[in-house]
């Protein structure tokens, strides 16, 4: 029972109020402001051979040792440009911090919960999976990213 | 939440009242007349007693009532102890054990409500004190079991010596104070980080010349060292958490068997890093019963052999160059060779001719191959032939060293090297592809390097497989940037070698360069990369950056270069044997009118001898409890014989050939196993009864082949229908985080027959969904990462699973979850634990499909 009031507390929570958002491609994306832990520009990370390819590397977050994901490649985009060096958004999950690469950081944003609406069916299955709704702002389309689901990349056992 | 909270608090609480009751009661027994101790117990399950009834745990109240009201009257003086009654109120120790686990788990005192035990209590409350005495004299044993502790390595805390204990309680109290684990750990954590630091520090001060900032470094260096050891320290426990609980394991095992059995502890103040202590101890209880069981011999056969009849059972920890040793002796019978040889050559574990040519320490050594056993009879203490393999297997897990000694007659001594941390372990440094790696220093053997010029001379290929003449064998090659898919760089001038061990087997890692060893802070991998076997976590080097740490064995499996490993023995079990011309392995036996039959070995997972009386029924079969599972038999006459009358007539104790097959294991039941052969098999005829594939000639006799797969599939099926009837064959994916529950769920499920497959989140569930579609999709309402909603919304949304029933599981079925459930559009929901209501359900919606209404029924909500 309890989980079950947390689980829809923190939909609201991440439906409404105060979103940091990020562009990855020409996509612009928002998180809940209380799930980011800090952002970083670039960082050299060590690759991980056998890893997933959307897992660009790990990182040294000050002794923790954070997974960063590349989100062009987590919503099967096509590569950065060039010379452009991703940010990283490092946020919590329920299994620990994560980082997102990101091409580019936006400001921190206040909505509107009316401006709120569950994403559009027929989008890209790739992208679906990890937004959670949209707000309707007046320039453009803020989408929700699901953190957890994002960070949900479990590696079968490799052979 | 906070009720959580208190009874988390209660939980701990009630685990160290009970291990103090289990000391005091083993010591009462050898002093009845120790009134403080008696009183001191009295209390400890008085307290527990009151704390049952706050919280109204029923079960635990009313047992530790009725072993309150014995007690009292032993307090008073209106009874005498007698060991049955300590025997009587350990057993309520056990069983309040096993409530608080069940409290735990689910927070519910479980099913078993212990009426029998409590009746026994009030029973013997109520008898006559002079009847009882009489009656538990008649039973009583000798002093079973003696404690004997040396300085400070006593085995009774301090508290409980009746003197201390009455007069000042709480001084201890108040120089301690409680702290979580997680605080250590994430201090350790700190520590680490503060090292790395220091190290980078120290690097920059070199390069500089700067008084001031020498200064200031050493300082910090000295500073960190001292704090990195006294965090190192608190997370120090003395081994005596452990051994704590032995006196009783003995003093039950002695009492069981018969056996007259002193136990004898040094060292107990030993510290060992609290991770280690937690793995050590499931091997450490088990080599203390098997040296109980088959170690040291019933008193008369001691006596007879000019012992004296009480065995002595000793254990030994101390510290010896950075590992801490521990030892687990006995005086008993020692380990009998020739024995061990023939049941190494019985059990197929080696041929005879291998066999003679093993050293004395070799032979020793077999005792810890899998399957092996030398028990004469099997008892339910001990010897089912799991055991010391697993046993090595978890000491080595922890990076440490398993040795065995033994003299027949004399007695045996088991010596396990314990590394003292796993926090910060020491670690090669190789780069390969242009990245660093780390290997521990415990699967390192050495280091191997091959000049330019002999090197495609000294790596050799046989059949395309690159290996290595070390010192006259053969040893397997990989090279690491093949097994992890790098770019290989130039082999211009040498090739380093790494000779590394996995478990028994050792192989050649090629790398491209070896920098040097470091004490390396080992940090875990996060989720996403759990899965991936070949790193054991990952740690930050001096400059800053991630290496990652090689796990060898994973390493090992993916290179292919372990491959007798036992998992491919699994794998092979699985695979239809086929007939046809082929050198292979074969296991002999005989049953009914067939004189010699025949199975691949590679197919047995073992052989085991079941005492007659261990057989029992379950729904309508043969059964044996086996490694902690229900094991069907098949007797095999009455499969390949049905017609055949005396089917009972079986020798005792029964002879059972187990076979897996993919995680259900199956005996079947022979009356002789004759012999293992290896030969070309050419199946000459085939054959047309059932359960047989042909006759061949083996051994220049004619022999029948078992056809395995038929047999398995029969019996299972037969097993199944036994059961459950219309279950069998059904489908059903589990989808819930908790690997507790799931194994809870899947049990119930698959005792009903049904075949069962687990996913612990969404993303699993939708793998599993289009690997194959299930019958009936079993779905957590709280399942990660955003409830069972989603899955059913992911399940709605694809045409091919609309119609596949979902049953909701909810912690509990209050209305509103009920009606929650239903509203959502799942077909049913139940309580997790209630299993019953559980299968009625999963029988009902695995039996009619979905009806159409239910396309209709998904809301969306989140508004």
């Amino acid at each position: 029972m309890a989980s079950d009031i947390e689980t829809r507390k923190s939909e609201f929570m991440q439906t409404s109020g105060q979103f940091s958002t990020f562009f990855v491609a020409d996509l612009f994306f928002g998180v809940d402001v209380h799930s980011v832990q800090e952002v970083l520009r670039f960082q050299q990370m060590s690759h991980v051979p056998k890893a997933p390819e959307v897992i660009e590397g790990l990182i040294n977050l000050r002794g923790q040792i954070v997974t960063a994901i590349d989100m062009r490649r987590r919503l099967k985009l096509p590569p950065r440009a060039g010379e452009q060096m991703p940010t990283n958004m490092v946020v919590r999950t329920d299994d620990g911090a994560v980082s997102l690469l990101v091409d580019e950081i936006g400001d921190v944003l206040d909505v509107d919960a009316a401006a709120y609406e569950r994403p559009p069916e027929n989008l890209d299955p790739a992208a679906r999976d990890l937004i959670r709704g949209v707000y309707k702002l007046k320039d453009r389309l803020l989408l929700v990213l699901d953190t957890e689901r994002t960070a949900d990349i479990t590696v079968g056992s490799v052979a | 939440m906070q009720d959580q909270d208190v009874i988390r608090e209660f939980l701990v609480e009630s685990h160290e009242n009970l291990s103090r009751l289990d000391q005091e009661l083993v010591v009462l027994e050898k002093q009845p007349e120790d009134a403080a101790l008696l009183a001191s117990v009295f209390r400890t399950i008085h307290t527990i007693k009151g704390t049952c009834g706050f919280f109204a745990f029923s079960t635990l109240e009313r047992i530790s009532h009725e072993a309150e009201t014995l007690l009292s009257q032993l307090r008073d003086g209106k009874r005498k102890l007698t060991p049955s009654l300590i025997s009587l109120i350990l057993e309520t120790v056990d069983a309040t054990r096993t409530v608080l686990a069940s409290i735990e788990a689910n927070g519910e005192e479980g099913p078993d409500r212990f009426e029998e035990l409590a009746g026994r209590l009030r029973q013997a409350a109520q008898l006559p004190a002079d009847v009882e005495s009489q009656t538990s004299s008649d039973l009583a044993l000798a002093p079973l079991t003696k404690i004997q502790g040396e300085g400070s390595s006593s085995n009774i805390p301090e508290d409980v010596k009746p003197e201390k204990n009455s007069a000042k309680p709480s001084a201890a109290a108040d120089a301690n104070i409680r702290v979580g684990v997680g605080l250590l750990d994430k201090l350790m954590d700190l520590v680490g980080e503060l090292v790395l630091t220091r190290n980078q520090i120290l690097q920059f001060n070199t390069e500089r010349e700067d008084a001031a900032l020498n200064a200031t470094s050493q300082r910090l260096n000295l500073i960190t060292s001292e704090l990195q050891e006294g965090v190192m320290k608190t997370r120090m426990q003395p081994i005596g958490v452990v051994w704590n609980s032995l006196p009783r394991v003995v003093r039950d095992m002695a009492v069981s068997l018969g056996k007259q059995i002193e136990l004898e502890m040094d060292g107990a103040d030993t510290e060992l890093d609290r991770t280690i202590i937690e793995a050590i101890k499931d091997p450490l209880v088990h080599l203390v019963r098997n040296s109980c069981d088959h170690g040291i011999e019933p008193p008369e056969v001691r006596t007879q052999g000019g012992k004296p009849a009480q065995g002595r059972l000793t254990l030994r920890a101390y510290h010896e160059g950075g590992q801490v040793n521990i030892e687990i002796g006995d005086d008993g019978a020692g380990i009998d060779g020739a024995r061990v040889k023939q049941k190494a050559v019985e059990k197929g574990l080696l041929r005879p001719e291998q066999v003679e040519k093993l050293s004395d320490r070799e032979v020793l050594n077999l005792i810890f191959l899998p399957g092996f056993s030398t028990a004469q009879t099997v008892t339910n203490v001990s010897g089912r032939g799991v055991g010391m393999d697993v046993v090595k297997s978890n000491i080595e897990k922890i990076g440490g060293i398993v040795d065995v000694f033994s003299r027949p007659g004399e007695g045996t001594t088991v010596k396990l090297k314990i590394p003292l941390t796993l926090a910060i372990i020491p670690g090669l440094v190789i780069t390969s592809g242009g990245e660093q790696f780390v290997i521990p220093q415990v699967s390192l053997l050495e280091l191997v390097r091959l000049e330019a010029d002999s090197a495609e001379k000294r790596i050799e290929h046989v059949h395309g497989t690159p290996v290595y003449r070390r010192r006259g064998s053969l040893l397997p090659v990989a090279y690491l940037n093949e097994v992890l898919g790098l770019q290989s760089s130039d082999r211009a001038d040498a090739v380093s070698v790494v000779v590394l061990q996995a478990e028994d087997r050792q192989f050649g890692l090629v790398v491209d360069g070896i920098n040097d060893t470091q004490e390396i802070v080992v940090k875990p991998l996060g989720k996403q990369l759990k899965g991936l076997t070949v790193y054991a976590g990952a740690t930050i080097m001096g400059d800053g950056r991630v290496a990652l740490i090689l796990d060898v064995l994973g390493i090992g499996e993916s290179a292919g270069v372990l491959t007798e490993s036992r998992e491919q023995s699994r794998a092979a079990a699985e695979q239809k044997p086929q007939a046809g011309i082929e050198q292979q392995r074969l296991l002999l036996f005989r049953t009914g009118s067939f004189g010699r039959l025949a199975v691949p070995l590679s197919l047995v997972a073992r052989l085991e001898e079941f005492p007659r009386s261990s057989i029992e029924h379950a729904g309508g079969r043969h059964v044996v409890q086996y490694r902690n599972r229900i094991l069907p038999l098949v007797p095999l006459r009455a499969v390949l014989e049905p017609e055949s009358p005396d089917q009972d007539q079986a020798s005792d104790p029964v002879q059972v050939v187990v076979f897996n097959d993919g995680d259900r294991s199956l005996g079947v039941v022979v009356d002789q196993i004759l012999d293992v052969a290896e030969e070309t098999v050419t199946i000459r005829q085939k054959s047309s009864r059932k359960g047989l594939l042909g006759s061949g000639v083996v051994g220049k006799r004619v022999t029948d082949f078992l056809d395995l797969n038929q047999i398995i599939h029969a019996s299972t099926e037969a097993w199944f229908q036994g059961v459950g009837g219309a279950a069998s064959g059904k489908n059903i994916l589990v989808a819930e985080a908790s690997a507790f529950s799931r194994g809870l769920i899947r049990s119930g499920l698959e005792m009903e027959g049904y075949r069962v497959r687990e996913v612990a989140n969404l993303d699993e569930a939708v793998r599993g969904l289009e690997q194959q579609s299930p019958d009936v999709v079993v779905a957590a309402l709280d399942l990660p990462p955003n409830g069972g909603v989603a899955l059913l919304e992911a399940m709605r949304g694809r045409p091919e699973w609309k119609r596949i029933p979902v049953l909701a599981l909810a912690d509990s079925t209050g209305q509103a979850q009920l009606s929650v459930a239903q509203t959502k559009g799942f077909q049913d929901c139940q309580a997790k634990f209630k299993r019953e209501a559980m299968l009625e359900s999963v029988a009902r919606l695995a039996s009619a499909p979905a009806s159409d209404e239910m396309e209709l029924v998904c809301v969306g909500e989140e508004k």
